[in-house]
């Protein structure tokens, strides 16, 4: 029986289970140690320590906060809707999960290789707006509506330039399954789909590319400098006011998992995966730490990004990503495009 | 941004959505935001504002009062705890208006020591001005940097008077206490220090362009709207009128000091910003000039044991962190005053927010409101 | 040229937010500049002004005041309650109660700019703590002079063999005082 499941066709299944616990844990434990982390770098930034009390270093801060949130109450206000109060937190959260299954972190490691990988987790990531918009709704709450409508309306328009700038990428690479992708990226660190533009002349705008998508992954996430729906919170109210306890905790952590999520994508698009930068060394767990280091070196930067600007005004928001975003986006796909048919034209002329 | 048809911007007002569309906002006395105890009532059509009209009394403490009832010496606490910010400047007109209504002189060395500090504290309530403002933007970091300047310049304060914030240094006649070496040294060092620092905060702030573009054009406060009220300091010399008290009306012996007076014609939140910053920088100046020239001497001048000013009115005026403030003191002979009046600043550069927010959407009112540089305290005294 | 114009101008804003991204790098490689309180203090400075304490006397280990309550006049928010009581043998009076309401005292320094004999003088206590009001309002200087020069009391030399040793003061009011 056991044979079955660890050697014979059950195997998959089993895979399936052992990802599906560990992404669990993964998730949970990054959404909440990457609060730490953010807490200690804001410090850093802010030449202070930041939580150091609780625990050594203060190692133990999410656990003791964790518990905290658990402990309360979880107040759901009379008027709201019963059922889309409790279920947007969850629907936060899911999609999250959804789109780890597909991201390959090692050569052997990843739940699924999906050969639409990438249309996957894109689409599991526009659902988590859904979420916030049904908890702004249903809260009852002329404040938080306002707020949720702002952060629909800054997300889809964020959405266009990220999905223009991965269309790009999907001209160059010729296909969305992530491991393949990855797999396309091996060598050196020039041939990371940052760099390999320039040199191949599929798209010389590269860098420019990814910090296009950069810039929309903060939105996306509403993280600063683009978090005034949230941020405005401190004046009125933001979209999560009327949730306390552990369903306020399951935004939070969805927040962190999509930034997770979408650090993984920029990695695994951009910066090659768990490919090694000097080409050797990419095999087996040097893949995990490589593809670690890029992702949480791509979080870092997030973090650093929030500290150290303010907030954009909100329809400043909006014309960068309709006015300047948008048509440069649309520029490097035709300059990709007419790049790589190039070739093909120049053969057919000469 | 587009606002709806009936709505215009500063300077005109048309209440656009019929009453029962429009809601009523509280910005309630007490708010995250690092202004004070300063309730708005905000009449809102959707995100516009229609009418914001401040409250204001929620720390009135009657120090005006309390004036009647004390001798000059016992007043002068109260002096620092007007605005905490701005202790020194206000604490220097008390004890001027006194020490022009008794005739009292005051020895050189003091003089010079009253203009360092004073101009130290003008840059440290600058500094938490400008930090407390960022950080009502959205920019969490810089208000921290800021203190570390600050918490220099409180150093240098604590080791001569021993206070951090409330000071009470000043005496009528002088100083309570001389400096020393320490301090001198410690000022000199510190004015290459916040040059350094204010070059670190032009780069990573006032360039910024996510700043630049929540400043510029927001909340214009012009020439015109600012004699209307009465608005001083930075907020009139953001308006272009390059209006200085230390130049108006000389004091003390600001004369012998060179120092520019920055202002910038644009009125708008952004000129406010790049006054407060040029301003410091000529603070700096003063004191570079101050610490170059300070003569040795007593700090403490000849008093009469009992201090009765002749009957009469004797005012003083300084140009404080946020303008000019001013203390009259009307005297019947006694040894306490008859009537002690405190015009401050912070109540005239309020006054225009009602008028200049009117049109505005709720951040950029926000935003207007940092730039007023307010501490609640000094309006309602 | 407006198109031109307008390239430029993204470009140096984008420039400005790598320069400010750089600056606050800067700061985080540099070394924190926060004290830990409880477990790292900082020494107070000479002339910080805590709780005013009557001055011990480095000879006699007596207290310099005598009770002429000018600093009681002086002091602007009426928080200080002093009481003093001729002894055997004194030409001036002695202190016996010297009470600070130091919920009110705003550390204006009035009161030891007020007294003609140096006798009170700013300490440096800055982390007060006590489980009751009273202890703040009713702050008792001559017991805490009492308990200081116990301490100076162990730094002098014992007294030679056959002199009798200065009297301590001893607090006895003369009238029952109403707090």
């Amino acid at each position: 029986m056991l044979d079955y499941f660890l050697t014979g066709p059950g195997q998959a299944f089993t895979r399936l289970i052992i990802y599906l616990v560990a992404f669990l844990a993964f998730v949970g434990l990054n959404a909440a140690y990457l609060v730490l982390a953010e807490r200690k770098g804001a410090g850093w930034f802010q030449r202070r320590p930041g939580p150091n009390e609780v625990g050594p270093a203060g190692l133990l801060q999410p656990i003791v906060d964790g518990v905290k949130l658990i402990v309360k109450q979880t107040i759901v206000p009379p008027g709201t809707d019963g059922l889309l109060f409790r279920l947007a937190p969850a629907i936060m959260l899911v999609p999250a999960f959804m789109c780890l299954a597909t991201i390959p972190y090692a050569e052997s490691v990843y739940g699924r290789s999906i050969n639409v990988g990438l249309l996957m987790v894109f689409s599991f990531g526009s659902i988590s707006v859904f979420a916030i918009m049904l908890g702004g709704w249903a809260s009852r709450n002329k404040y938080a509506v306002i707020s949720a409508a702002r952060i629909v309306s800054q997300n889809i328009a964020y959405e266009i330039p990220m999905l223009l700038v991965v269309i790009t990428m999907l001209m160059v690479t010729g296909t969305m399954n992530l491991q393949e992708i990855v797999g396309q990226q091996a060598g050196g660190f020039w041939h990371w789909n940052i760099l390999k533009g320039i040199w191949t002349l599929t798209n010389p705008l590269m860098p420019m590319t990814f910090v296009i998508f950069f810039i929309c992954m903060l939105a996306e996430t509403n993280r600063a400098p683009f978090d005034m729906a949230e941020a405005e919170s401190e004046l009125i109210a933001g979209a999560f006011t009327e949730y306390a306890g552990f369903s306020w905790g399951l935004f939070f952590m969805g927040e962190y998992a999509n930034i997770v999520v979408s650090c993984s994508v920029g990695t695994i698009l951009f910066l090659g995966g768990w490919q090694s930068p000097i080409g050797v060394l990419s095999g087996g767990a040097w893949g995990l730490l490589w593809f670690f280091a890029k992702m949480y070196l791509l979080i870092f930067i997030v973090i650093w990004i929030r500290w150290t600007f303010p907030r954009t005004q909100f329809y400043g928001l909006l014309n960068l990503s309709w006015k300047i975003l948008i048509p440069v986006s649309l520029f490097t796909l035709m300059l990709t495009g007419a790049l790589l048919r190039l070739p093909l034209l120049l053969h057919q002329l000469f | 941004m587009i606002p709806p048809k009936e709505i215009t911007y500063a300077g005109g007002g048309v209440l656009s959505a019929p009453p029962e569309e429009s809601f009523v906002l509280n910005l309630g006395p007490q708010h995250p935001a690092a202004h004070g105890v300063l309730r708005i009532k905000m009449t809102m059509d959707g995100e516009w504002i229609t009418r914001a009209e401040p409250v204001i009394g929620y720390i009135h403490r009657m120090h005006e009062k309390m004036g009647e009832n004390r001798t000059y010496a016992k007043f002068l606490p109260n002096t620092s705890r007007i605005d905490y910010l701005a202790a020194m400047h206000y604490t220097h007109a008390f004890v001027g208006a006194v020490e022009r209504g008794a005739r009292i002189e005051v020895p050189l060395r003091a003089e010079y020591i009253r203009v360092i500090t004073s101009e130290l504290q003008r840059i440290a309530s600058h500094l938490v001005g400008w930090g407390a403002w960022i950080m009502d933007l959205g920019g969490l970091t810089p208000i921290l940097y800021a203190f570390d300047d600050r918490e220099r310049i409180l150093d240098l304060m604590e080791h001569i008077c021993g206070a951090r914030l409330t000071y009470c240094y000043y005496r009528f006649g002088g100083l309570c206490n001389d400096v020393d070496d320490y301090f001198l040294q410690g000022a000199r060092d510190f004015v290459p220090y916040m040059r350094g620092r204010l070059k670190m905060y032009r780069a990573l702030v006032t360039d910024n362009i996510i700043l630049r573009k929540r400043l510029e054009g927001i909340g214009i406060i012009d020439a015109e709207m600012c004699r209307r009220y009465g608005v001083t300091g930075p907020v009139l010399r953001g308006a272009g009128v390059p209006y200085d008290v230390r130049r108006a009306e000389p004091y003390s012996i600001y004369p012998r000091f060179e120092f520019a007076i920055p202002h910038y014609p644009a009125g708008d939140s952004m000129a406010r910003y790049l006054v407060r910053m040029d301003e410091m920088e000529q603070s700096l100046r003063i004191i570079e000039q101050a610490l170059d020239q300070i003569p040795a001497g007593p700090v403490m001048g000849k008093v009469p044991r009992v201090l009765k000013l002749p009957a009469g009115d004797y005012c003083y005026a300084v140009e404080a962190g946020r303008g000019r403030f001013m203390v009259r003191i009307v005297s019947d002979g006694k040894d306490t005053p008859y009537r002690v009046k405190l015009r401050t600043p912070c109540f005239a550069n309020l006054s225009p927010f009602e008028e200049a927010s009117k049109g505005m959407i709720l951040p950029d009112a926000l935003a207007m409101l940092g730039s007023l540089d307010l501490v609640i305290p000094d309006i309602d005294r | 040229m407006s198109m031109i114009a307008a390239f430029q101008e993204v470009y140096r804003g984008f420039m400005s937010l790598l320069t400010g991204m750089r600056i606050t790098l800067g700061q985080f490689l540099k070394p924190n500049i926060t004290v830990q309180y409880p477990r790292q203090t900082l020494p107070m400075p000479a002339r910080f002004r805590g709780h005013i304490e009557l001055t011990l006397d480095p000879e006699t280990g007596k207290s310099l005041c005598t009770a002429c309550k000018l600093c009681e006049r002086a002091c602007p928010s009426e928080c200080i309650a002093v009481d003093g009581a001729k002894l055997e043998g004194q030409k001036t009076k002695s202190v016996t109660e010297y009470l600070l309401n130091f919920t009110t005292c705003s550390l204006c320094g009035a009161c030891i700019e007020a007294c003609p004999f140096d006798a009170i003088q700013f300490s440096k206590v800055y982390n007060v703590v006590s489980l009751s009001r009273d202890d703040f309002s009713r702050m008792d200087m001559v017991k805490q002079l009492a308990e200081r020069r116990q301490v100076w009391a162990q730094t002098q030399p014992p007294p030679a063999a056959g002199t009798a040793a200065a009297p301590a003061i001893v607090p006895q009011p003369q009238d029952p005082k109403t707090p």
